[in-house]
């Protein structure tokens, strides 16, 4: 008889409100949004100003117009010309709903924050809580007690990772609450419904637009946010590994720290080297084969982007259990 | 079985090409309290270690109540409280948080259970209180709470004394007699002091280079080696009397060094005193640590 796993769980988590790691995070991500919020609005104040008091509604009807004329025309292609019925479906659905595409609501600002932090901000705030996970038992001194318990250590692993797993959720939960609801404050909190364009695929180094189409927004942004949670969960992963393997947690944070910055370097400089698509870091920007952005190396989609990144993460977790349930604790 | 609660047999840990620990072995009895004593480095912390599956030996087997902490960690870690080195708890949370998340990690043990030991580690005031405010005592008595939450036959306590002040000490001293006495348990305890040893085991192990050396009632050990220190002038008159009755007799600066021999020594002061020699001390000592590892050894190695 030894106890449950759900028992290791609670106190695990206990642990992560307790030491109010999980407050910090809370506190950090409330920041970061309220910053980028008032960023976003000075911004968007200042695009209206120099466009002055144009009604956007004439604007939106003679680009519609313009891309109707287009598609009339005899020289152009087969695949440009469905792309523009794309984008007039797009304007006309901004149009025929009232809805500025200049002025977005919370749920436009959610998704493009979301966007743009999958690779450093969203997993340096998993790494507060998993960079320390197992080194803070050893520099409190703790993983003495820990490990002598009646119970074994693979479960006592287990129900930090699965704390992990729990803490990543309640993350990205907090983020997206936080972008939704701090952002409304300025945008209004409509738009959920809005069209966003997806379907790009990548052809020998080509973007395919053959098969774009528009989905509503909130699919779009339950996409992202799953993307968003495996990209969060195979970092924090890496990151909890480097904390069983280190005892110092600023050496573990640091380690992978520099592994996630030299990943955005590396996918702007190095797409001649290929063999640097194995990597996780350049891995991380799963968003962008959504939105049609072409991809830092050559040979990379979403599907071989999930797949190196869940190598790595299953490596880590291997190498996570064997190590700490083999290791001498001095 | 027999009353043998904590038997050691054949430990051995090997590092790279080193053995640390070779070949230990020793039993504990229900009840008793035993000594591990040896200097820094010896390899006292490593076995503890090793008994409490912190590390894996490299041979050898432990067994707790019977059950091998190799193949039936859970239900010989059941059998065992421990603290290993300093009491590190979670200073973040309660005295009283700290025993409910350890209690988590057992089965069978209740909040009733919990308010006994507090009671017993007489912490119930500031139980309630975050750990971070805590004295070094405290904390330690608050480790020795967490090692008692399951009922443990077997109680394994690292240098426990090491950093308290001297009223501390002396109220953990009888705080583990009793534990031993009234409870039953057997307690293993660390130390590189043989005075600590001396108030508070029945028996001990000396160990020196990874080696028990010596396994003994304290008692006997202590007798076995005690010492009479003398002074008296005059010195070549004492010294020519002594010689001829004592089996040894060492001087040492201004001091001349006898065994204690409890039945013969007020006999040889009375000769002294007989032949006018004025005796201006007589100090009884017990051996010091480095004294007895002389003694054990043959006098050819002190560890470092």
């Amino acid at each position: 008889m030894t106890p449950s796993v759900n028992k290791l769980i609670y106190n695990e988590m206990l642990k992560l409100v307790k030491s109010k790691r999980l407050l910090v995070v809370t506190i950090i991500i409330g920041i970061m949004i309220t910053m980028f919020t008032y960023a976003q609005h000075r911004e968007m104040e200042n695009v209206k100003k120099r466009i002055g008091d144009t009604d956007w509604r004439v604007t939106l009807q003679q680009s519609i117009v313009d891309m109707q004329n287009r598609i009339g025309s005899s020289g152009i292609s087969e695949e440009f010309r469905s792309q523009l019925k794309v984008r007039i479906d797009q304007s006309q659905y901004y149009l025929d709903n009232n809805i500025n595409p200049q002025e977005p609501g919370a749920p436009t600002f959610l998704r493009v924050f979301l966007d743009n932090s999958i690779q450093l901000l969203l997993p340096l705030m998993v790494m507060i809580i998993s960079a320390d996970m197992v080194s803070s038992e050893k520099s409190l001194g703790t993983i003495k007690l820990l490990l002598t318990r009646p119970v074994r250590r693979w479960k006592i692993l287990l129900s930090k990772y699965i704390t992990l797993l729990l803490s990543v959720s309640f993350i990205l939960f907090i983020f997206g609450l936080f972008s939704y609801l701090i952002s409304g404050l300025f945008f209004g909190y409509a738009g959920w419904t809005a069209p966003i364009l997806t379907g790009f695929t990548v052809q020998a180094g080509e973007l395919n637009t053959a098969n774009v189409h528009l989905i509503p927004q909130w699919q779009y942004i339950l996409m992202i946010f799953g993307l968003g949670w495996f990209v969060s969960v195979v970092v924090g992963t890496l990151s909890f590994m480097f904390s069983v393997l280190i005892k110092s947690t600023a050496a573990g944070m640091g380690a992978m720290l520099a592994f996630l910055i030299s990943g955005s370097i590396i996918s702007s400089i190095a797409s001649s080297w290929e063999a640097a698509k194995y990597f996780f870091m350049v891995n991380l920007r799963l968003t962008d084969y959504l939105q049609g952005n072409i991809p830092p190396i050559e040979g990379m989609s979403l599907p071989f982007s999930l797949i190196v990144l869940s190598i790595w993460g299953v490596a880590g977790i291997i190498i996570s259990f064997l190590v700490f349930t083999k290791k001498d604790v001095y | 079985m027999s009353d043998i609660t904590l038997s050691v047999q054949h430990l051995t840990k090997r590092i790279g090409k080193r053995d640390i620990i070779k070949n230990i072995s020793f039993e504990l009895k229900s009840g008793e309290v035993f000594g591990f004593l040896g200097p820094n480095g010896a390899g006292k912390t490593t076995t503890i270690r090793m008994l409490v599956g912190l590390i894996k030996p490299t041979s050898g087997q432990i067994f707790i109540c019977g059950y091998d902490v190799k193949k039936d960690f859970s239900k010989a870690m059941e059998r065992l409280g421990c603290i290993v080195e300093n009491p590190e708890l979670y200073p973040y949370l309660t005295g009283w948080e700290n025993l409910q998340y350890f209690a988590r990690m057992l089965t069978n043990t209740d909040d009733k259970r919990i308010t006994e030991v507090v009671e017993l580690i007489g912490l119930t005031d500031r139980i309630h209180d975050k750990v971070k405010t805590y004295s070094l005592g405290m904390r330690q008595r608050l480790g020795i709470g967490q090692a008692l939450l399951s009922r443990p036959k077997v109680l394994i306590l690292d240098e426990p004394t090491n950093g308290l002040d001297p009223s501390g000490i002396r109220e953990m001293r009888q705080f583990i007699r009793f534990l031993a006495k009234e409870e039953g348990l057997s307690v293993l305890v660390s130390s590189h002091l043989l005075s600590e040893i001396q108030l508070l085991c029945d028996r001990v192990s000396i160990i020196l280079d990874g080696k028990i050396i010596h396994t003994e009632s304290v008692h006997t050990l202590l007798t076995q080696n005690e010492k009479l220190i003398w002074r008296f002038t005059p010195v070549e008159k004492g010294l020519e009397i002594l010689k001829k009755l004592a089996p040894s007799v060492i001087v040492q600066e201004d001091a001349v060094i006898t065994p204690y021999i409890e039945e013969e020594v007020s006999q040889w002061s009375r000769l002294l005193m007989e032949a006018n020699v004025n005796i201006k001390e007589m100090n009884r000592q017990i051996p010091s640590l480095e004294h007895l590892f002389l003694e054990l050894t043959g006098g050819d190695s002190v560890g470092e």
